[in-house]
């Protein structure tokens, strides 16, 4: 999986826990908070569907990793990879 | 302030034949009931009253996916009843407006989802949502209308079983007249039949609805009924204080004349005849009234066999004989049994009778059981009268709750 198919998984799951948000000019680079109406507990639905979706577990110190599309990429990809191994 | 004359001002209502009052009555005035056949979860096909608002009328798509059932029924009829008293959200004193919203259960649908949606992950509880407590706090409805309002007074639940409605008029009424409000939002509201559990427990109890045809199957005081068909809804009201009413030239639906809540204390499920009279009479008394006053009863009969005998037997003590002018139907026959909502919107379902003069029937009606019969008991058709200037509401529920909420037309 590349970078830009993961940063496209979590704009999905974004989707759907911000229904009412326009999301086809989300800036990769500016953290999602900035930009959406997303709070903590979205942050926690986030962490849930990409557990329940794809079986990625994110840890409550990594939660920070998750601020942005760009940021998102960096630290979902190869755990995506890591779990398509296996 | 404590003697202060407590006024509704406004109604909101969804029941499954109406999301307006004018829809709603204009159906239980020609019969139109609206219950439908949907599949409940492990159960198959059941026979359910479903309301068919819009959410998204008064709510964002997020707010409705993140929140109940129950909280979209609250958010809508609060807006609509506040839409209909002629106050706007911007003007509304936010901090002086009270919520108050009566309810069966709460939590059960939201807890069963949970339980289901883990069950497909090896019942791993690391899949159960953050959002189940906010979903299943017991003041949840009141909790997400206030939310949606802005509204900063007190905004609760209050928990009596099917009696629930009254109560939260009751309340309210009470809280305006301690002062601790100026402004109430108050009813009651539903969302079980989202839970199957709500179905599974009346069917083991033998007390839930069967027929071929949903809209005859809600038919209480016919001899062939056979139980409850259980349905969503929801109807708050506005109350105020007369002098707050009228200094701001308010329409006014109705004056609140008197009320009483007593309970059982003899079964977990069984109704009581007794208490039910002592709580008929009791409202009656306080409201400065005799029996041969009241001209519409509503009854609480959900077409259980025994409960529909018991509720008769209270009403025939009280008003069996002498009283000429008091007429007697039921709603749940159109509608089922909105549980937390039924006492509000039944109550609502016949405010319009102070100004058409008709009260609407109990339907469903093909062979009237010889123990349900009582005089004035109107059946299948509106009966048009000669005068409607008081309407007794019944609501009674498990564990024994009973309530009796009796308005009146309103004279300055």
């Amino acid at each position: 999986m590349t970078k830009d198919e993961c940063k496209k998984l979590v704009l999905h799951i974004i989707a759907d826990i911000a229904p009412d948000e326009d999301l086809s000019n989300v800036k990769p680079d500016v953290r999602l908070r900035d930009q959406l109406q997303l709070d903590s507990m979205d942050f926690l639905d986030i962490v849930m569907e990409l557990r329940k979706r794809h079986g990625i577990e994110v840890p409550e110190a990594d939660y920070v990793q998750l601020a942005s599309l760009d940021s998102c990429g960096e630290y979902l990809t190869p755990k995506f990879n890591a779990l398509a191994k296996h | 302030m404590k003697d202060s004359r407590i006024v509704i001002t406004g109604v909101g209502l969804t029941a499954p034949n109406g999301n307006t009052l004018a829809e709603f009555r204009g159906n239980l005035l020609t019969g139109v009931a609206g219950i439908e056949r949907i599949e409940i979860r492990y159960m198959g096909p059941q026979l359910a009253g479903v309301c068919h608002f819009d959410p998204l009328k008064y709510q964002k798509k997020k707010e409705v996916r993140v929140g109940t059932r129950a909280g979209s029924i609250s958010i809508y009829c609060a807006r609509e009843a506040l839409a209909d008293s002629g106050v706007s959200v911007e003007t509304l004193s936010k901090d002086r407006t009270g919520i108050y919203i009566g309810l069966t259960e709460h939590g059960n649908v939201e807890t069963e989802n949970e339980i289901y949606a883990i069950s497909k992950f090896g019942y791993d509880t690391k899949y159960w949502s953050h959002y189940h407590n906010p979903r299943t706090v017991a003041n949840n409805p009141a909790g997400e209308a206030s939310l949606n309002l802005g509204i900063t007074g007190p905004a609760y639940t209050i928990g009596a079983a099917c009696a629930a409605g009254n109560m939260g008029l009751i309340h309210a009424a009470q809280m305006l007249r301690l002062g601790e409000v100026d402004f109430a939002i108050c009813g009651g509201v539903s969302e079980s039949i989202h839970t199957f559990g709500i179905f599974a427990g009346f069917k083991s109890q033998n007390a839930l609805a069967t027929h071929d045809v949903p809209h005859k199957a809600s038919r209480p005081f016919d001899l062939a009924r056979n139980g409850i068909v259980i349905s969503e809804g929801g109807c708050l009201y506005t109350l105020e204080r007369l002098e707050d009413a009228q200094k701001r030239g308010a329409k006014i639906y109705a004056e609140i004349a008197g009320y009483h809540v007593n309970s059982d204390a003899s079964d977990y499920v069984l109704p009581n005849p007794v208490r039910q009279e002592e709580c008929i009479r009791a409202a009656i008394r306080r409201a400065g009234l005799t029996p041969q006053d009241i001209h519409i009863v509503n009854t609480h009969a959900t077409a259980t066999p025994l409960g529909d005998i018991q509720e008769c037997e209270g009403i025939r003590a009280v008003f069996g004989a002498g009283c000429p002018d008091t007429y007697i139907n039921n709603t749940k026959s159109f509608i089922g049994h909105a549980m937390g909502a039924a006492g509000a919107l039944e109550l609502a379902g016949n405010l319009p009778s102070f100004d058409d003069l008709t009260v609407h029937p109990t339907i469903n009606v093909v062979n009237l059981d010889p123990q349900c019969a009582l005089p004035g008991l109107v059946l299948n058709h509106p009966r048009k009268v000669a005068k409607v200037d008081t309407i007794l509401n019944n609501s009674f529920g498990m564990l024994g709750i009973n309530s009796t909420l009796i308005v009146k037309r309103f004279v300055p």
